[in-house]
């Protein structure tokens, strides 16, 4: 076993250097003056940390090397027998959760079905097709302000506006996608980061559409077959659900109606995907992204394949939109920020490019584990932050990666 | 009408103060562009970072009782580069060089993954608020009639001026003479074959991380001095309008850069000054993507790139 002593030294030297001026020293703001104070104990333990990590390195190397991840996980082939069957089994889970627990849980519950279906429409952009989406929420904006706008001016309902939403998000990607998918891969990704900022400056400040930082509220909750989740109907000769099943008011029935219409459009989301790239469209996503340059030469169409990706990934951004706008009943432009774009993508990576199991799975993870840590809560961005740098070093294909079509010769 | 030609001065004036501090961030990201061909989307936090040193140092020596301000100036600068010089080389080291080889898309995550970090941790650490500093040096000159609209130039925007204008000589001298700077200028035209010349391009790669990460703290610091304002949200913006900068000069080339930052600089002051402040940020990238439409190689930039 051999140790780095002096290895360790420097680490441990060079931690000092970049924790002190942030952890070690605090700006004080006191008024108009700024004074410092010192807190020696951060710095010391991150020195501590770096040292013993540095100089046990060798050791340390070895013991993760007997923790393959690729032992404790199935491998991708095993994983699609065992598919059916953890789908069915999430479903059924799905089903009894609103009856069986708590309003806050079955709340939290929906949050995490929307994100289910961010990561599944990401997973379109990123996972199959390859293409960095960093402005992914920009969509998921324009679905929930078009049904915020298209019901506070025009009264419509959420059922009408949602395929308006969707349409008019698909419009948005069209409209963006077109210019940039020309370019480079990485280009994109910037243009995507800056288009995001560009819909959430626009939002803030035009005050007399959108209600700038304001926000729109009062957005009406959806209906189901035009009976109401509501004490009293909003209009006159309305019919609540409560009266026209001859039941007592409950709050929670709102809660537990807008839960199994997430799951409802959760599996019309996964079933439109599965059925995408069964089809031609779908295999030339996934062929581009593996060699573009074989893809020109069998006659494919680079940018009308990318366009579609993109224009489909953002419909589905806008249809998960306009069911939080009206799961929320307020929006602003501070739900649009790029943290969201970020958590999406960590969703998405996390899970495993292109495997929708593995997107499904982390999206449930990563909404739910921050709200049973929520003593943890400041510490959520800086995880999943460090999480995303782990990832892509140590298994880059994510948790549950996508097995890969193949075929194989009987013997 | 006869504050036309003084407001436009001013604007100019102002543009190019902003401009300085665009390029001088820009120049990181085109030398690692130029070099790995890789976003490196931290660089923004490491330009935040500098400019929180910037403000822990001037603190610090105004409590220590120093009141040169040359002498405040270069120790901030020195200490701040210092700073910043360790992150980028940890970044480098840590998140990048494991990942040399991989698929463009999994450095690119990794880059967007150190960014939350780092911004996450300057935020647990000193906090999500504004920090506000008063100003070291105050004062100018003004121009033009007592009655009429003033020309406004003051010592800050001067410093500002000199120092960028210093730093990017030093560069392009290192860069153009130096041993180590003919190495980089190998490796960003062929790394495997610099590699097999006895180049070597780990360390090169290093030494550009660095070199961009020091210039960064320089805006940092300059930044910290001219507006006085920090918090830990500084880096995202500054650093998505820098890349838009590289991207404008042509990415990859160090003269482009500098181009694209006074051109983006002078771009935003007129706008914020003729159109409206709200919009300055949505002209920037609308820019951005008008630059790659019809210009993906940017200004300065030719089919053969000059790179670092």
């Amino acid at each position: 076993m051999r140790l780095y002593p002096l290895e360790a030294l420097a680490a441990a030297v060079l931690t000092a250097v970049l924790t002190i001026p942030i952890l070690g020293i605090d700006i004080v703001v006191d008024g108009p003056r700024i004074t410092l104070t010192g807190e020696a104990l951060p710095v010391l333990i991150a020195m501590a940390a770096v040292f013993v990590v540095r100089l046990f390195q060798e050791p340390l190397k070895t013991a993760i090397g007997w923790v393959r991840m690729d032992r404790l996980l199935p491998s991708p082939e095993r994983m699609t027998a065992y598919r059916p069957m953890i789908l069915t089994g999430l479903i059924v889970m799905a089903l009894i959760w609103p009856f069986t627990v708590s309003r806050g849980a079955v709340d939290i519950a929906t949050l995490a079905l929307i994100y289910v279906m961010l990561g599944l429409g990401l997973n379109i952009v990123v996972g199959f097709a390859g293409l960095l989406d960093l402005g992914y929420v920009a969509f998921y904006a324009v679905g929930a302000y078009s049904y915020a706008l298209l019901a506070q001016y025009f009264g419509l309902s959420f059922w009408t506006c949602l395929p308006v939403c969707v349409a008019l998000a698909a419009l948005t990607g069209c409209l963006l996608g077109f210019p940039v998918l020309r370019l480079r891969g990485d280009y994109l990704a910037i243009v995507t980061l800056g288009f995001g900022e560009i819909i959430r400056l626009l939002l803030n400040n035009l005050d007399q559409l959108t209600g700038g930082p304001d926000g729109i509220g009062n957005i009406p909750k959806p209906t189901l077959f035009g009976l109401e989740f509501a004490r009293r109907p909003s209009q006159e000769g309305g019919v609540t659900f409560h009266d026209f099943f001859g039941l007592n008011y409950s709050g929670g029935d709102t809660v537990i109606f807008l839960f199994l219409l997430a799951l409802a459009l959760v599996l019309f989301t996964l079933f439109v995907i599965n059925r995408l790239i069964r089809m031609p469209l779908g295999r030339a996503w996934e062929a581009l992204r593996e060699d573009e340059i074989a893809c020109r030469s069998l006659g494919l169409n680079p940018t009308v394949i990318k366009l579609s990706a993109f224009t489909l990934g953002a419909s589905f951004a806008g249809f998960a939109g306009a069911f939080f706008a009206a799961r929320q009943g307020f929006i602003n432009p501070e739900s649009f920020t790029f943290i969201e774009s970020a958590v999406v993508l960590a969703i998405v990576v996390l899970g495993g490019m292109g495997s929708q199991l593995g997107v499904i799975l982390a999206a449930i993870a990563l909404t739910v584990l921050p709200e049973v840590a929520r003593q943890f809560a400041e510490y959520r961005m800086l995880i999943f932050g460090l999480v995303m740098v782990l990832m892509m070093i140590w298994r880059p294909q994510g948790l549950l990666p996508a097995a890969r079509p193949r075929l194989k010769l009987p013997q | 009408m006869a504050d036309f030609l003084p407001q436009f001065l001013q604007q100019i004036i102002n543009g190019l103060t902003l401009g300085s501090i665009y390029a001088l961030i820009a120049i990181g990201y085109t030398m690692v562009y130029g070099i790995i061909g890789m976003i490196n989307f931290a660089h923004g936090e490491i330009y935040m970072i500098g400019a929180y040193v910037g403000v822990i140092v001037i603190t610090a020596l105004a409590m220590l009782g120093l009141e040169t301000i040359p002498l405040i100036l270069l120790l901030t600068l020195a200490i701040s580069i210092l700073v910043t010089s360790c992150y980028g080389w940890t970044v480098e080291r840590t998140a990048y060089r494991p990942l040399r080889g991989s698929p463009r898309l999994v450095p690119l995550i990794s880059a967007i993954g150190m960014s939350i970090f780092l911004q996450n941790y300057v935020q647990l650490g000193q906090g999500a608020r504004d920090v506000a500093m008063q100003p070291l040096i105050t004062g100018g000159w003004r121009f033009g009639p007592e009655d009429g609209f003033q020309v406004y130039l003051s010592y800050m925007q001067v410093i500002i001026a000199v120092v960028t204008v210093v730093f990017m000589t030093l560069l392009t001298l290192f860069i153009s003479r130096s041993r180590l700077g003919r190495a980089c200028r190998a490796c960003s035209q062929d790394r495997e074959m610099a590699n097999l010349l006895g180049i070597d391009t780990d360390r090169v790669i290093a030494l550009t991380f660095v070199l961009g990460a020091a210039l960064a703290a320089v805006a940092g610091v300059l930044v910290s001095l001219y507006y006085g304002l920090v918090n830990p949200f500084i880096g995202f913006i500054a650093g998505l309008k820098a890349f838009t900068a590289a991207v404008l000069g042509g990415i990859g080339s160090i003269p482009g850069a500098m181009l694209g930052g006074v051109v983006l600089g002078l771009t935003e002051s007129f706008t914020s000054a003729y159109l409206s402040t709200e919009y300055k940020d949505v002209v920037a990238f609308s820019l951005l993507v008008l630059v790659l439409l019809f210009r993906p190689t940017g200004l300065l930039g030719k089919p053969d790139v000059e790179k670092v």
